[in-house]
């Protein structure tokens, strides 16, 4: 399965990808219901599983799998809202500007906890930390640190053996860099004295979580700040190599969210396609599934997450990010 | 029977449909004060939150080496989070001019001297609640003005009305029913006094017309008052009769028995035939006339004894035994035998009095149509109750004026040519109704009339 998939996203640039996306890939072709074009910032090898079990379930529907970044995404979608019928992005605030300001078609009855969705239109179905990954031989011999505090201080303590080696979002292109930039800065100080101390260490910026992890993998760097826990674990499997701490000094906990475009061609198609997300169980029958679903019979709260509410708006402001970005600028990029 | 009076409306439900129709106007009332109250209350509870989203927003404005910044805080929309997620749209303006945020949304101008601009207009499709405020920043030699937008959508204030419409509706149906409960529950104690006081007139014996003595409610004490005068003058009115018959029978009857008297003598005196005749035609008549005064005057006092009636342990076969012996010369007068049946003792507790007239009245009406040669039975049996019965063989009761020959002065159509004033069935029934019984006139199959005394 696996390779199968492997197999079509190596020879998927060869047929010719008409537009410029970071993937692009169709179930169910020739099915003869309806179709359904799905945007979305999730890799397509985390993501096809699941597409092909709903296509199992649902074998008339045919669906086009477009995969973008967080920021490009809200672009697209604003630009283009016929384009798309269901729109998944890991950048919950960009996701919530969108719902807000109309581009979402409201579902009723959506089985998800209250805190988990929005307006009826945005529905949370994954539930992501944010987590340091790094690679083991370039601590060895060293305690490995558990908190962003340690991590400033085990970079302080050698710090020529770091000097670009570490790696993070560039909040500045990425979307979900973005959220998880200000989320930190919100939950601590602590942030900037980090950015401080990575970007005094020539720090690598990345579009992507992807990428963040090939580097880690071929040893380009050694630490990666603000990786997604879904993807690094995908990653990280059968490599001894590379290890992923979740910080114990506070999480920063996202969660990836689907909406249906307002201006849909296949409203039903789409709908069933957003309750499908919604009811995937964590333990799925067919065994490990890299999408860490939300469960709503647990005792997950609202609390641990980024809070799916207007708040998000704050730092999408014009005038506010220009603030944050000058301040992460004088920070990381000195 | 006594007519039925002529109804117009009821006062019962007059008053239930008044009492229905105040609770109803109250209910309605009560919805809409609630409703237009939370209406307000809820309103008042979104825009305050708008304006301290937009203080906090202003609040965050500042002039750095002569350029404003905002730095939104956080809280300013988190606490713009409802149950229902109602959408957000802010702007925000420098000198009037757009700076950042939604830019369909317009500055409302309120009254100058108001420092909070309340809106409700639509943005995007959506109605939206709109703040506005502005606030005046001085940096280093220059002034600018900042200026705020904040809407918001009224999802979760339409829910929270709707809920609370919802349950002043309740509020008010319940109050309606039972108000409704109420009323019906308060129509039907006041008509139950009015109900018992019908019941105890209705109760009342016949000759009853003593005053009501019961309480009655403050309401109904003029009706009683007035219900008692006029009993009381009826009595009186009543009671002046029936003395003033007694008397007039009284004072006949005694010049009567003289007239009588001087009339025998002549009888015997004169020789002439057709004399003679005339005299005892006289006598005759005498006889009659004070027959009726006498049974006037019986009349008289049994409605006075039946009215404050005495009993005591009698035997009523000894009580009729005596009557028979005392009214057998009579009957042998006429060729008559009287036979007594039955038990051989009845014990009761009565007016002795009043039943030996009722029964003497009975057994005198028998003698008067029996023919010659027969035998007037007497009954006196415990069952089906305690009765007596005085049977004949004569020509029995005309059948279609059975039912009127126990009224005062009423005859039979077939008493013409017999002494008799009409008095002594009336006296038989006011006795057996004194003593809560009854008398029942019929005819017997075999012949001949029937008097049955309940008591």
């Amino acid at each position: 399965m696996r390779y199968l998939i492997a197999l079509i996203l190596i020879l998927f640039p060869l047929v010719g990808a008409a537009d410029d996306w970071e993937d692009r890939l169709i179930f169910n072709e020739g099915a003869k219901g309806a179709h359904l074009r799905v945007i979305s910032s999730t890799d397509t090898v985390l993501f096809a599983p699941l597409i092909e079990s709903f296509v199992a379930q649902y074998p008339s529907i045919s669906i086009e799998y477009l995969v973008s970044g967080t920021a490009d995404i809200n672009r697209r979608v604003r630009a283009t809202p016929e384009a798309f019928d269901v729109v998944i992005s890991s950048a919950m605030d960009l996701q919530l500007k969108l719902a807000n300001d109309g581009f979402a078609l409201p579902v009723e009855d959506v089985q998800v906890p209250s805190w988990a969705q929005w307006h009826h239109s945005l529905f949370a179905f994954t539930f992501e930390p944010a987590t340091i990954v790094i690679n083991r031989a370039a601590f060895e011999g060293q305690p490995i640190p558990q908190t962003r505090q340690g991590l400033i201080e085990a970079l302080r303590k050698r710090p020529e053996e770091f000097r670009g080696k570490i790696g993070t979002y560039d909040v500045r292109q990425s979307g979900l860099g973005y959220l998880f930039a200000t989320q930190d800065a919100r939950a601590s100080e602590t942030y900037w004295r980090l950015m401080e101390v990575i970007g005094g260490l020539d720090v690598r910026l990345y579009c992507c979580s992807g990428e963040m992890i090939n580097d880690l993998a071929d040893g380009t760097i050694y630490v990666a700040y603000n990786v997604l826990g879904s993807y690094a674990e995908v990653r990280t499997e059968g490599k001894d190599a590379l290890e992923v701490i979740f910080p114990s000094d506070f999480q920063t906990i996202m969660m990836r969210t689907a909406m249906i475009s307002e201006v849909t061609q296949a409203p039903e198609a789409a709908e069933q396609f957003i309750r499908f997300l919604v009811s995937q169980n964590p333990a799925t029958p067919e065994g490990h599934s890299p999408l860490p679903f939300l469960r709503s019979d647990t005792d997950m709260t609202e609390r641990e997450t980024i809070g799916l509410n207007p708040a998000l708006l704050t730092f999408l402001d014009g005038l506010k990010r220009q603030k944050f970005l000058s301040a992460w600028e004088n920070a990381v990029i000195q | 029977m006594v007519p039925s009076p002529t109804v117009s409306g009821s006062l019962r439900n007059r008053l239930v449909l008044a009492l229905i129709g105040g609770a109803a106007v109250l209910a309605i009332l009560l919805f809409f004060t609630v409703r237009s109250y939370a209406a307000k209350v809820a309103q008042q509870g979104q825009d305050n939150i708008l304006v301290a989203s937009v203080a906090s927003i202003l609040d965050a404005a500042a002039l750095r080496e002569g350029a404003l910044e905002v730095d939104i805080p956080y809280a300013a929309f988190s606490m713009l989070s409802t149950p229902s997620d109602d959408r957000v749209f802010y702007a925000v303006f420098q000198d009037g001019a757009f700076m950042s945020g939604y830019d369909d949304l317009q500055l409302s101008d309120g009254p100058e001297e108001e420092q909070w601009t309340f809106h409700t207009g639509e943005v995007r499709g959506e109605r939206i609640r709109q703040v506005s405020a502005r606030r005046t920043l001085v940096g280093l030699g220059k002034q600018t003005e900042i200026a705020v937008a904040l809407g918001q959508t009224q999802d979760a204030l339409s829910d929270t009305l709707d809920q609370i419409s919802r349950n002043a509706a309740y509020l008010g149906l319940g109050f309606f029913l039972l108000t409704a409960a109420l009323s019906f529950w308060v129509a039907s104690t006041t008509f139950g006094q009015l109900n018992r006081l019908t019941m105890s007139v209705t109760r009342r014996g016949p000759q009853d017309l003593s005053p009501f003595k019961k309480p009655v409610p403050k309401e109904m004490a003029p009706l009683v008052l007035s219900l008692n005068s006029l009993m009381g003058r009826l009595d009186q009115s009543l009671s002046q009769s029936e003395d003033f018959i007694a008397e007039a029978a009284h004072r006949v009857r005694t010049p009567l028995a003289t007239v009588r008297s001087y009339a025998e003598t002549t009888l015997h005196r004169v020789e002439r035939k057709e004399n003679r005749e005339a005299l005892r035609a006289m006598v005759r008549a005498i006889d009659e006339s004070s027959r009726a005064a006498g049974q006037l005057l019986d009349h008289a006092m049994i409605t006075f004894r039946a009215d404050h009636l005495e009993r005591e342990e009698i035997d009523l076969v000894d009580l009729t035994r005596e009557l028979v012996q005392r009214l057998t010369p009579i009957a042998e007068m006429r060729e008559l035998s009287l036979s007594l049946t039955g038990e051989p003792s009845v014990p009761y507790s009565g007016d002795p009095i009043l039943i030996q007239n009722a029964v003497r009245n009975m057994i005198d009406n028998a003698l008067k149509y029996a023919p010659a040669d027969s035998t007037v039975e007497i009954d006196v049996d415990t069952t089906p109750g305690i009765q007596i019965t005085v049977s004949d063989s004569g020509p029995g009761f005309p059948p279609d004026e059975i039912d009127m020959l126990t009224r005062r002065f009423e005859r039979g159509q077939n008493a013409t040519g017999t002494i008799g004033s009409g008095l002594g069935l009336t006296i038989a029934q006011d006795v057996a109704t004194a003593h809560g019984g009854s008398l029942v006139l019929t005819n017997q199959q075999k012949g001949g009339a029937c008097v049955i005394l309940s008591l």
